[in-house]
């Protein structure tokens, strides 16, 4: 839409390189595109967080997380990267949000809440920006564009 | 025979459910989101819509990683309110229409597009926050609604052509349905956001709002908006705005518009809404 050449995306869209579709989505700056890679490597975690759907397994996990964890085939890694609630590496690991917000209900955590951990900013900072309009997609769009 | 009579697009964040359920609509944080519903709220209570084709996204709710379809639909008679974690909405049951959902489908495959059928779920804030922002708290909805899920989570999600052209369907697929049907199709999610990373937070007024202008009137430029526009412009999860695209396809080569309303932020997220009706 920004781009005025329709021609060119309707030729694009017409057949697309698969390889170039995907490493487009590696070039945007803070940001894990939940592609096929990052859900194969992530399964575990997600269905492990899919699990906390059910109020008797939040409960069976806040009693004994790491019992609870260990029902799940989920890599040592994961297990640690779960239990620092650390979501920028959930991300790198293959978490999606809307499967990592199980744990941040169990937690009581509100979206915005969990979300604002994710950036360099506190909760009420983080607020404040969503507030004065969000963060602005100025020099955030593209790594290897910089724009 | 059934027609489609206007299409809805609206954001569909689980936070306007809270404030629904709450009791908040009117306060200083929600006031001005819910004021730009009002307009929606009278015409839906005059149009009498028989059933909603409603387009939205599960969010991890009904479907898990175990299966994944990029389109499906819902021909049951019923759907409970899913629990996403905070137990499920105060809200009431939602009524399929069967019959309807059921030709949908055998017309959408005779017409190419393999669609997935679903015949039990639990529906989530992505179906029933729409609902409770274009007909409140009612004891029963108003209408019957054939839920239309899309895959916008995993990539590559559909793509805004083939969402288009999926309305197009659509569209021919309720034309040719012999009972005598007012529906109406809805295109829930977005606007901008992005709910994941350093990025999170990510809002863009202006390229949301012309996205909005593309919709009315005989463009189809929106179509061949690719993936990556939406996400490097409104965020990763600014994505779910391709189901917009299946309402404005099933509206015909030209809308008129009935009523627009953006207002940031809700939460992490832009909201957007608007009412088009087909102007063939």
């Amino acid at each position: 839409m920004t781009d005025p050449n329709m021609t060119a995306h309707r030729a694009t869209a017409a057949r697309r390189n698969i390889h170039e579709y995907l490493a487009e989505l590696e070039d945007i700056p803070g940001t894990r595109v939940y592609t096929a890679a990052r859900a194969r490597r992530g399964y575990h975690i997600n269905q492990f967080a899919m699990s906390l759907m059910k109020a008797e397994n939040r409960d069976r996990f806040r009693a004994d997380e790491a019992a609870y964890m260990n029902e799940w085939p989920l890599t040592d890694e994961a297990k640690d990267a779960l239990k620092a609630r650390d979501y920028n590496r959930l991300l790198d690991l293959g978490g999606n949000v809307y499967f990592l917000s199980k744990l941040f209900s169990t937690d009581g955590l509100s979206f915005a809440e969990a979300v604002s951990t994710m950036t360099d900013m506190t909760f009420p900072e983080y607020r404040d920006m969503m507030l004065n309009g969000g963060r602005s997609p100025i020099g955030v769009r593209s790594i290897k564009g910089g724009y | 025979m059934a027609r489609i009579t206007a299409g809805v697009g609206s954001s569909h964040v689980p936070l306007l459910g809270v404030a629904v359920d709450q009791g908040k609509t009117r306060d200083d944080y929600f006031g001005p989101i819910f004021a730009g519903y009002d307009w929606t709220r009278e015409w839906e209570a005059k149009e009498k819509p028989d059933v909603i084709v409603l387009v939205y996204n599960d969010h991890a709710s009904a479907f898990d990683m175990k299966i994944v379809p990029t389109f499906a639909i819902g021909c049951a008679e019923r759907y409970k309110p899913a629990d996403e974690g905070w137990g499920p909405r105060p809200v009431p049951d939602v009524e399929g229409h069967a019959d309807l959902a059921w030709h949908i489908a055998q017309s959408l495959i005779l017409d190419d597009f393999d669609m997935t059928i679903i015949n039990e779920m639990d529906v989530d804030h992505g179906l029933t926050v729409p609902l409770s922002m274009m007909f409140g708290t009612p004891e029963k909805w108003p209408v019957k609604v054939v839920p239309l899920a899309v895959n916008v989570v995993t990539y590559p999600v559909p793509s805004g052509n083939r969402c288009w052209s999926l309305g197009e369907a659509i569209k021919r697929a309720v034309e040719s349905f012999p009972e005598d049907l007012n529906v109406q199709i809805w295109g829930t999610g977005g606007m901008s956001h992005q709910l994941q990373g350093p990025r999170a937070g990510l809002l863009n007024r202006e390229w949301d709002n012309k996205f909005l202008d593309l919709l009315i009137g005989d463009s189809d430029a929106a179509r061949w908006i690719p993936h990556i526009e939406y996400l490097r412009e409104t965020g990763s999860e600014g994505i779910e705005m391709v189901m917009w695209l299946i309402m404005r396809g099933a509206l015909g080569h030209k809308t008129r518009l009935l009523h627009r309303h953006y207002h940031i932020p809700c939460s992490n997220t832009a909201i957007g809404h608007i009412v088009l009706e087909p102007a063939d």
